[in-house]
């Protein structure tokens, strides 16, 4: 019953052909945290179709255009979470250690509440990535958190950079190694496996140049057996997708720069990346960037020597650093787990907030278009109560292209897009009902991340 | 080449591995203490301004503006900062828990569902890498609690320092009692609406049961002056049925919390509402019934699709206006240190600061009977107290002096010693070795 109206609903959607709607509006009187340009005072924000077209005191602004008076209020770029499953109905492909074919920007799921409760936190784009179930995962999807269009492919950001998922650890050594019983079952043979495929990418990108070149003598040659994994792993060769490798300790990490060294792939964020901060000065000499928890630990044994102070000793030695949720709760208060920079570490305030908007920014390729507040990027601004690092601070308006996607003056308790109409016990969630990096596994194991 | 791997790799072992016994390299020290020039949040006695606390055996001696410094004390001063009560987090599972994953860590969920005689103050680890990254965010004391089944076992409050559990042990234990469940739980909960009906009835059925053997075999106790078979289960339960002991009973659906509710009164018995999640649906019952509440984590999803986003972080603060006395949890082993956050969270969200502050140092304090002895800052209570830089639930606040138990606590865990260690570390960057590509 449920698949009938969503296909339904996903078709009409596809008959109308929506782009992603767009607004103007102007924003008086707040102060404006730009991240890359300081703190502007009793400033005002114009937005016209979708994009920000001024900045400065006493803006003018075309009549009758939608006003948000933020005298007294804070206003950041939208946030941006770099590690993310909400919005998706699928998270791990996890048959085989390698599925670099299988992309999440099929799987989004536009009906999913976490986007409404994350815009309420005021995070306006989040990158929805596959599980860590593989060495190499699938395509991850950066998007907008457009919710209320019903078309799931208008929430992938346009013009974003593709991302693929890796993972080391634990994660795949316990599903593939432990759960079915085939390579990788220690950190040697996710080594191998990542090497393999690289090499497997790297036969099959040389089979295709031999036959574009016989092509101009032989018009009649027979070009290779098209393999969609092993074009994504000359596609990664290329430099044309970014990885997001899963990834804790430190051995691991270096085991990586060396591969993708021998490879001569240089576009890399580490995620979670605990044990990074042993690591920060390769780090930042490779060029990786990481993503990481504010105080996330002791979940399991890889992160056992974990420091909360892991952004700050990354942050302090060049490595350009985010904080990320994996997680629906935590989406919703990413603002304050930046702000743990200041208690765990001594990064000033445009430093805490680079590490939800510029620097995921950066590692996601958008940060052309969003992550901080300038002439000429998207319109995705949050407006909060007081400065959002302090605890104190509410979000009050969130912005996605120039419109109000959330607005805490107007906030009905019921924001489901999708009501089941069978269900008549109302379904109670506990705290275990969090989306994460493992979700799709479950049927396997009952750990988090 | 492949030497130079090996010696970097041994390097790189040789030093995690120091790292695991230098949790606390500095000692903890007692004596006598002036902490002068210091604002002091008393919690119960308002706020002063430039007074000194003066610290002796343990015991809060002296608290005010013009007392006098002791010739043996060492002196700390406070000047720009400011004194608080040690934070109470009322429901963890720290020194029962090392790492979520691994089972044979785990000493929190015992097998059974009746093992109310399984006592957490016995598995607690004085020396769990956890509690040093827990108390330098101000939190002192917690409850540690077993978990699983209808009687998972018996609480304990303790303190954060020690190296046995007597050391830690703060001076209050309640039995666990998980109160039977009905309902449709999460989402992978598949089951008909009769079939939750059904099993929402056997539950509580088997509660009453237990319930009844409990009654039979207190009588017996009563009747033998004390010579009733040996049943540790039971036994254990008897002074809870007597009221002489509190039950925490973990319910936190809305119906969940009135069925708990009407049982506590059929019972007599003195109890304590854990979990609570739903407690704003019903917050006047609770107040009527006078049942006082653990709730938490404040940072949570809302228990219900139909529900505000910021519900969870709005329960508590509904539930103390609706006149519940409300203390706060984490439900946490690793992250308790985030305690004062969730309070921030709750007093943002409606509760207000001062009320927020009472939920995680004298209310709980209330609640366990330990309120003449520790959360807050009065003469004659122990000294369990830190010094902050400002409000300890904002993040940029720094937390500069620890006391519990009136032993000055060094600032240090194991997260700031890999903090000191890997800030600029030596050896910096060497070029990776690069093997034969293969």
């Amino acid at each position: 019953m449920k698949h009938t109206i969503y296909i339904l609903l996903l078709f009409s959607a596809f008959l109308m052909k929506a782009q992603a709607p767009i607004g103007d509006l102007i924003i008086r009187n707040g102060t404006v945290l730009t991240i890359t340009k300081g703190a502007l005072e009793e400033t005002d924000i114009l937005v016209q179709k979708g994009k920000i077209t001024g900045l400065g005191k006493n803006l003018k602004a075309p009549a009758g255009i939608k006003e948000i008076d933020a005298t007294g209020q804070y206003i950041m770029p939208g946030i941006i979470d770099a590690h993310s499953h909400i919005a998706i109905d699928a998270v791990n492909e996890a048959t085989h250690p390698v599925t670099a074919e299988v992309k999440v920007g099929d799987a989004i799921d536009p009906f999913d509440l976490s986007i409404y409760r994350a815009l309420a936190g005021g995070v306006t784009t989040s990158h929805a990535m596959h599980g860590s179930a593989n060495a190499i995962g699938g395509q991850c999807q950066t998007i907008k958190h457009r919710y209320g269009v019903l078309d799931p492919s208008a929430f992938k950001f346009e013009g974003a950079a593709r991302t693929i998922k890796f993972a080391l650890g634990e994660n795949p050594m316990r599903v593939h190694g432990e759960g079915r019983g085939v390579q990788p079952r220690t950190r040697m043979g996710v080594e191998r496996v990542i090497r393999d495929a690289f090499q497997q990418g790297l036969i099959y990108k040389e089979k295709w140049t031999v036959y574009e070149a016989d092509k101009k003598k032989n018009p009649n040659a027979t070009p290779p057996l098209y393999n969609e994994r092993n074009q994504t792993m000359a596609d990664i060769l290329d430099g044309k997708i970014l990885i997001q490798c899963h990834s804790y300790r430190a051995d691991e990490i270096l085991m990586l720069l060396r591969v993708l060294k021998d490879f001569g792939v240089k576009k890399i964020t580490f995620q979670h990346v605990n044990e990074g901060f042993k690591v920060a000065p390769e780090l930042a000499a490779f060029g990786a960037m990481a993503s990481v928890f504010s105080d996330w630990w002791a979940y399991k044994f890889e992160v056992y020597y974990s420091t909360a102070y892991n952004a700050t000793i990354l942050t302090r030695n060049g490595v350009v650093t985010s904080i990320n949720s994996d997680s629906g709760e935590l989406i919703r208060h990413l603002f304050h787990e930046a702000a743990k920079t200041q208690r765990y570490g001594d990064l000033s305030d445009d430093e805490a907030l680079a590490l939800i908007t510029i620097n995921p920014a950066r590692q996601l390729g958008i940060d052309t278009k969003v992550g901080s507040i300038e002439t000429g990027k998207d319109a995705d601004l949050a407006i909060f109560s007081g400065h959002p690092l302090s605890i104190y601070a509410i979000p009050q308006v969130t912005i996605v292209d120039g419109i109000v996607r959330f607005d805490k003056a107007h906030d009905p308790a019921d924001m489901r897009l999708y009501i089941d109409p069978e269900e008549s016990t109302p379904t109670y969630y506990g705290q275990e009902d969090v989306d994460g990096c493992m979700r799709d596994t479950d049927f396997m194991f009952s750990h988090r991340h | 080449m492949k030497k130079n791997i090996f010696a970097f790799c041994f390097l790189l072992f040789s030093t995690a591995s120091l790292e695991v016994y230098a949790q606390q390299v500095e000692k903890s020290t007692f004596g006598t203490f002036a902490l002068t020039n210091a604002a002091v949040e008393t919690v119960t006695k308002g706020r002063l301004e430039n007074a000194t606390v003066i610290i002796r055996n343990g015991i809060i001696e002296a608290v005010g503006p013009d007392v006098p410094i002791p010739a043996d004390a060492q002196v700390i001063d406070c000047k720009d900062l400011t004194i608080y009560p040690g934070m109470v987090d009322g429901g963890t599972r720290l020194g029962l828990q090392e790492i979520e994953s691994i089972s044979l860590t785990q000493d929190y969920d015992e097998l059974g569902e009746l093992t109310p005689e399984m006592d957490a103050l016995t598995a607690v680890n004085p020396n769990s890498v956890l509690i040093p990254v827990t108390r330098v965010s101000g939190v002192t004391t917690v409850i540690t609690y077993p978990s699983g089944g209808l009687f998972p076992g018996t609480a304990a409050l303790i303190n954060l320092q020690g190296y046995t559990p007597e050391q830690m042990y703060a001076g209050f234990k309640a039995i666990v009692i998980n109160f039977p469940s009905s309902g449709r739980r999460g989402r992978y909960d598949k089951r008909s609406d009769e079939d939750i009906k059904k099993d929402g009835d056997k539950a509580v059925k088997k509660l009453n049961d237990t319930w009844e053997r409990v009654r039979t075999y207190a009588a017996i106790d009563s009747a033998t002056m004390g010579k009733a078979e040996y049943n540790p289960e039971l036994y254990a339960l008897v002074p809870v049925l007597r009221g002489e002991m509190t039950a925490f009973i973990e319910a936190n659906k809305e119906s969940d919390i009135l069925a708990a509710l009407k049982w506590i009164k059929e019972q007599k018995i003195k109890a304590v509402l854990t979990g609570v999640a739903e407690g704003w649906r019903v917050a006047d019952s609770i107040a009527l019934a006078g049942i006082p509440v653990i709730t938490g984590p404040v940072m949570s999803m809302p228990t219900r699709d139909t529900d505000p986003y910021d519900q969870a972080y709005k329960n508590a603060g509904l539930m103390q206006k609706a006149g519940v006395k409300v203390a706060l949890r984490t439900n946490e082993a690793e992250n308790v240190r985030n305690l004062p956050f969730n309070a921030g969270f709750a007093a943002a969200h409606g509760m207000g600061r001062d009320e927020a502050l009472k939920a995680v140092t004298i209310i709980p304090a209330e609640i366990f009977g330990v309120a003449d002895k520790i959360g807050s800052i009065e003469v004659g209570k122990k000294a369990n107290l830190f010094v902050a830089t400002g409000d300890p639930f904002e993040t940029s606040t720094a937390i500069k002096h620890l006391f519990i138990d009136g032993w000055n606590i060094p600032m240090e865990s194991r997260q700031t010693l890999l903090y000191d260690e890997f800030l600029h570390r030596a050896p910096g960057v060497t070029p990776l070795p690069v093997p034969g590509k293969s």
